[in-house]
């Protein structure tokens, strides 16, 4: 038999942080193991952006007009990328739920590891996710003729933007998972605030085209500053002041979501 | 207060529960129970849903918050000292909590890692585990492929991964088909003759029975009674004949025509027309009695059978009640899906 090590006396201050580390990264691993066993998630987190963007690049694009001299390739894929992010938390809150109505939660509650764990190793694992989604969504793009156009600095400058925002957005994704706590509600619920956020942005379309009222709503939310900076990354131009507001935004996200989705795995039964 | 804040394995329950009190807004789940588990013994904790079984469970493992009252696991206090409870705990839920994507040996390396176990450690303890609990075979397949009865062995495994010295087993057959359920029942048997002290909670009597030393009876957030299974069955009057009466009308003539032949009063619902009796061990006899006193009486009959005491029986005996199934409001959200959860599984096995 073997011995276990875990049991008798508390662990200091320093083996706690050092479990903190290792129990996220375990949770990580699990969680990634859990991704590449189910090709229904690789399907939902892959196929569907790219589909998403030869449908706007070949059907959609050839009616759609934007300003200036660029190709609506180069338009089209800062936007697609930021609702490739987004889009990716769906995995996220689903996850949650599933684990907090199976008793996963419970059980790890129970156990003597690292209480931030759960949570941590959830974004981390899923953040690396989204990073490699949005790698393929940009391959996808290259295929079909979208270019960076301001050097490989910004283009990687654009990535790791649509990663944080991602993240930003992958925590009020795993507060509303765990808020409520039912799959099949939290996908719904995720519908019914992802889509709109995302395509009444600068993402698909110019927002000179919308309708007055759509325009104030779309011209002045946290998805088209991001966007309009990763565009300013990728094509050139001013991102100055779009930059400040994307982090202002996020910032703003994480001060208020990471505490709310803490609180909700505390308390979650 | 606390006997022994260092806890030290000695002397003193495994587990000690005083006047623990909880509610859920309106809903009093815990009313203030109390009781005392002594090391290396079975405590079965009985009662229908609601009773607040899972509430106390979920206290005691550290999950939730006590409102009033003191518990004491290991000598640790469950609100003060909850990371000392965590490493002496195991915890086996209603539902199966692995993660049925990964296989079974996957689960359990993952669960021994969170202890803190190296990685060949935590190999060779998912090896011992998966053995132990005749997983060997289906050690390599993802988890969602297993049966019923396997998700509930590969999820007990999972709590004994650490080696607790306390293991809290919440419904661990409900929802598993009779096969399974008695498979279930020889593990626990055999981890309880390891000398682990466990708090099992269960609906039937039949099981507590068959696995604890002893038994305390939960209604309504209340102990209604506690002893042996021999001691709560004498207080129902052992084996029970029922019949139903489907002429509604004749109800208390049968009940008049079987007064003389149970120990107690029967028992009769003029709605249902179902009629039972405890009629102590003297089961075939009195069966015969009974036939020949409805014959006399002239009362028509269905279903007229001898069994062993049910959860209702106690219940009827102890509360003048049936074991209702009733959950408070706060959980009957997360419950119903749970028992819907359960059901599936039973289907599947």
């Amino acid at each position: 038999m073997t011995a276990v090590a875990a049991q008798g006396s508390a662990p200091g201050p320093l083996a706690r942080a050092r479990w903190a580390v290792t129990d996220t990264l375990t949770i990580t691993r699990r969680n990634l193991l859990v991704w590449l066993r189910v090709p229904a998630y690789i399907v939902f987190t892959v196929i569907q952006p790219v589909m998403f963007v030869l449908l706007f690049r070949y059907v959609f694009g050839g009616a759609i007009q934007v300003p200036g001299k660029i190709p609506y390739v180069d338009f089209l894929m800062p936007g697609i990328i930021a609702q490739t992010a987004a889009f990716a938390t769906f995995g996220t809150a689903i996850a949650l739920a599933q684990e907090l109505k199976k008793g996963v939660i419970d059980r790890l509650k129970s156990m003597p590891m690292a209480r931030s764990a759960v949570l941590a190793g959830r974004l981390v694992a899923d953040t690396g996710r989204m990073l490699v989604t949005i790698l393929i969504v940009v391959g996808v793009g290259y295929a079909v003729g979208f270019r960076f156009r301001n050097g490989a600095a910004p283009a990687v400058a654009m990535v790791v933007l649509a990663t944080v925002f991602g993240l930003a957005i992958c925590c009020i994704s795993a507060y509303t998972g765990l808020a409520i706590g039912d799959e099949e509600s939290v996908q719904a619920f995720g519908l019914i605030w992802l889509f709109p956020i995302t395509f009444l942005s600068s993402a698909f379309v110019p927002i000179s085209t919308m309708p007055g009222w759509l325009q104030a709503f779309a011209n002045n939310q946290p998805v088209t500053y991001v966007i309009d900076t990763m565009r300013g990354l990728a094509l050139g131009g001013p991102i100055e002041a779009n930059l400040l507001k994307s982090v202002a935004c996020l910032a703003a996200v994480f001060v208020v979501f990471v505490p709310l989705a803490v609180r909700a795995y505390r308390r979650a039964s | 207060m606390s006997p022994s804040g260092s806890g030290s394995a000695g002397a003193g329950p495994a587990i000690l529960v005083e006047g623990l009190t909880k509610s859920f807004g309106e809903v009093h789940a815990l009313r203030g129970i109390d009781m005392s588990v002594p090391r290396g013994t079975v405590l079965g904790v009985l009662g229908p849903n609601g009773a607040g079984k899972t509430t106390a469970v979920r206290i005691l493992t550290t999950l939730l918050r006590p409102d009033g009252g003191r518990a004491e696991v290991e000598g640790h206090d469950v609100v003060r000292e909850p990371a000392a409870v965590r490493r002496s705990i195991g915890l086996s839920g209603q539902s199966a909590a692995i993660q049925e994507e990964l296989t079974g040996r996957e689960n359990l390396e993952i669960v021994g890692r969170l202890y803190h176990l190296s990685w060949p450690t935590a190999r060779s303890r998912a090896d011992d585990l998966l053995k132990q609990f005749d997983l060997v075979d289906a050690a390599d397949r993802p988890a969602k492929n297993f049966s019923g009865g396997m998700q509930r062995r590969l999820d007990l495994a999972a709590s004994l991964v650490g080696q607790p010295q306390v293991l809290f087993l919440d419904e661990p057959t409900t929802g598993l088909d009779p096969r399974s359920r008695l498979g279930m029942w020889d593990i626990i048997r055999s981890l309880v003759a390891g000398g682990t002290t466990t708090l099992l909670t269960t609906q039937y009597l039949d099981e507590a029975d068959e696995l604890a030393d002893e038994i305390v009876v939960i209604d309504r957030g209340l102990v209604i009674a506690s002893g042996t299974a021999e001691e709560l069955k004498g207080r129902v009057g052992g084996d029970v004949v029922e019949f139903t009466v489907p002429d509604r009308r004749r109800v208390a003539d049968a009940v008049a025509a079987i007064a003389q032949v149970g120990r107690g009063e029967p028992h009769f619902d003029t709605e249902t027309g179902v009629v039972s009796v405890g009629v102590g061990g003297g089961g075939s006899e009195a069966l015969i009695q009974v036939v020949r006193g409805l014959d006399g009486a002239g009362v028509e009959t269905h279903g007229l059978a001898l069994r062993r005491p049910s959860l209702d029986d106690v219940f009827l005996a102890l509360t003048g009640h049936a074991a209702e199934d009733e959950e408070p409001p706060g959980r009957r959200r997360r419950g119903g899906r749970r028992k819907a959860r359960n059901d599936a599984a039973k289907g599947e096995s």
